[in-house]
This record gives structure tokens, C-alpha cells and sequence, in this order.
């Protein structure tokens, strides 16, 4: 994984526009937030490879990054991203990594189910 | 001595801290252990510092580390079985029972290791504690392995008491952090364990003792 570059990931999110596409879209506090410190909410949602389709994206901020990506009735967003894995060209692979490098955020497109 | 252990737990890595140093003793008796592990932990946050491995490729990096963990610790026998990190709290239990229910059946195992149902900190923990603690209830009395639990939950020891069971696992430090070393995309190892030998005092004092509790059936 590397740091996300806004100007390397424009054209990925519109090169995956306007087709059908499995979706991992991730939150997480982890399973021993509460447990490590009794004063935290522990939280977590994920949904894994449902099929959206999106008419117009961009990423945006200035690090940690947010994604937003406009579907036929609603929106699709994620804030907190901070890496995406450079070298895979077919997929988008994006996720937002705190201090101690845990994933707390996760957003993922591609054209075959993860 | 034992005459066969079966571990169940749901995550590579859930073996490291724990049992590491017990399986090891045991297998140096030359008691056979089987590990099953429920999950590929494809869920876990942690990535490696910098982070390596993504949602993506994580399950395979993880399966590679249990491989090596088992390796580690001498276990021959490790079976992974397939369920998704995360929902064995939401898993079809008749599947989940009849696959631990298929491993006892196999190997007839003496003792079996898993979480301490709802003392086990993580939801997987004490759903896989559960699963196993049903199916070996459902066994006719005389048919059923001992089993010992790992509990780690805050208020344990005020509902559950003092573990019965503590092992010296001294002589097996080695191979207890070689497991955890092991499991590189989980743990910083360095951090943990800096550059001391396995027979560092200090370390033999923060690790070289694992405590289970037998778990008592109505």
C-alpha cells in the first residue's frame, strides 16, 4: 500500500464509472476498541461485494482523503482514506490507516467480487 | 500425557499468546495436536507497519503466517476451515457443530483448547467457545473430551474464578515467540519482544506461563 496521491486516483475512479461493480465498503473501530480503553464505542460496519453503479466520483481533502461517488438514487462516501495499492490497475483498492497503521476505513471497486 | 489435542479457534494469531508455549509442550511429550482455525482473519485491522498487505490480499499473507506459526510450534496437522473472519457469531450453527462435531469424531481427541464462552473479549472468540462447548455437550458423557478455555475478558475472574489449569511453558519460549513472530502482518514482534533471547529473564516472566480453565458441563 502506498499514500494516496489524489492525481493518481482521479482517473481511476472515472475509468470505473458508468458500469456494474462489486463494492467493499468498510468502518471499523475493531472488535477490542472497548476492551483497550472502556471509554470507546466499539463500532463496526461492512458491506461485501454488492453490485453499485456510479455516474460521477472525485476524491477530495488534503490527507486523510474522502470519496465520493454518485449512484442513479443516492451517494456512495467514505472519509479517512490514506492508502491505495498502486500496482492494481483493474481494481480500486483504498483504505484509511490510523497512527498505529490499523485499518479503520476500507473502500474497494471492482469489475469481479472480492 | 494426552492422547490427542484439538485447538479450535477462529483466527490465525489466536493460537500465539496463549497456547503456543502448551501446544509445544505437549508436542514434546509426543502428544499429536490438530489446529483448527475457523477464519483466514480476512477482517483483521492490522496491516503491517507500513502497512503491506491489503483487504484484498490479507487472507492469503494470514493463511501463509499460520502456516508458519504452526511450523513454529511444531503442529503437523493444521486445518483451516473456511468460515468468513468476523460472523462465526452469525454462522449456521448446524454447520459450524457439525464441522467440529466431524474433527472429534476424527481424531478422538483427550483435551480440546478454545475461548472461554463470553469471557473471550472478541464476538468470534466466544461464538467459536460456544460452537465447541454445544457440540461436546451434545456427546454422551463418557464420550467427551476435556476442555480447556482461554478467558480474557475484563470481568472474568469475578464470574468464572481463578484459571485451574497454569503451565511452565519455560522450556518452550522459543517456540512460543517464534509464533508470534510469525504473524508479522499482527504483531510487531520487535516491539514486543525486542532483541532478548527467549531465555531473557524479563520474558520469561511476562510469557512463560499460560493458564486455561477446565470447562465444567451442567
Amino acid at each position: 500500500m502506498q499514500h494516496i496521491h489524489p492525481a493518481d486516483i482521479q482517473p481511476r475512479i472515472d475509468r470505473l464509472k458508468d458500469q456494474d461493480l462489486y463494492i467493499h465498503l468498510e468502518m471499523t473501530t475493531g472488535a477490542y476498541a472497548a476492551h483497550l480503553d472502556s471509554s470507546k464505542h466499539p463500532a463496526a460496519t461492512f458491506i461485501s461485494n454488492a453490485v453499485i453503479r456510479y455516474s460521477h466520483g472525485s476524491i477530495s481533502g488534503n490527507g486523510p482523503y474522502r470519496v465520493g461517488l454518485k449512484t442513479a438514487s443516492g451517494w456512495i462516501y467514505s472519509e479517512g482514506l490514506t492508502h491505495y495499492e498502486e500496482s492494481d490497475s483493474e481494481r480500486l483498492i483504498m483504505a484509511g490507516h490510523d497512527s498505529q497503521g490499523k485499518l479503520v476505513v476500507a473502500l474497494q471497486l471492482s469489475k469481479e467480487p472480492f | 500425557m494426552e492422547r490427542h489435542i484439538l485447538v479450535v479457534l477462529p483466527h490465525p494469531d489466536d493460537e500465539s499468546f496463549g497456547i503456543a508455549g502448551t501446544l509445544a509442550m505437549h508436542l514434546n511429550n509426543g502428544t499429536p495436536v490438530t489446529y483448527a482455525c475457523l477464519t483466514l482473519g480476512e477482517m483483521g485491522r492490522n496491516m503491517g507497519i507500513p502497512p503491506f498487505a491489503t483487504r484484498v490480499t490479507l487472507p492469503e499473507i494470514r493463511k501463509q503466517e499460520l502456516e508458519a506459526s504452526c511450523r513454529a510450534i511444531g503442529i503437523k496437522d493444521l486445518r483451516m476451515l473456511g468460515f468468513h473472519d468476523k460472523m462465526i457469531e452469525f454462522e449456521d450453527q448446524e454447520l459450524l457443530d457439525s464441522s467440529i462435531g466431524a474433527l472429534i469424531e476424527e481424531l478422538d481427541p483427550s483435551l480440546v483448547i478454545t475461548f472461554y464462552p463470553g469471557y473471550a473479549v472478541h464476538p468470534d472468540h466466544d461464538a467459536c467457545g460456544e460452537a465447541v462447548v454445544r457440540t461436546i455437550a451434545g456427546l454422551p458423557e463418557a464420550k467427551r473430551p476435556k476442555v480447556h478455555c482461554v478467558a480474557f475478558s475484563r470481568d472474568h475472574e469475578q464470574a468464572i474464578g481463578r484459571p485451574d489449569v497454569e503451565n511452565d511453558i519455560r522450556d518452550f519460549l522459543k517456540q512460543k515467540m517464534s509464533s508470534i513472530q510469525a504473524h508479522r502482518s499482527q504483531f510487531q514482534a520487535a516491539e514486543l519482544l525486542g532483541k532478548k533471547k527467549h531465555t531473557d529473564k524479563e520474558l520469561q516472566a511476562r510469557f512463560g506461563k499460560e493458564h486455561f480453565w477446565t470447562y465444567r458441563f451442567e
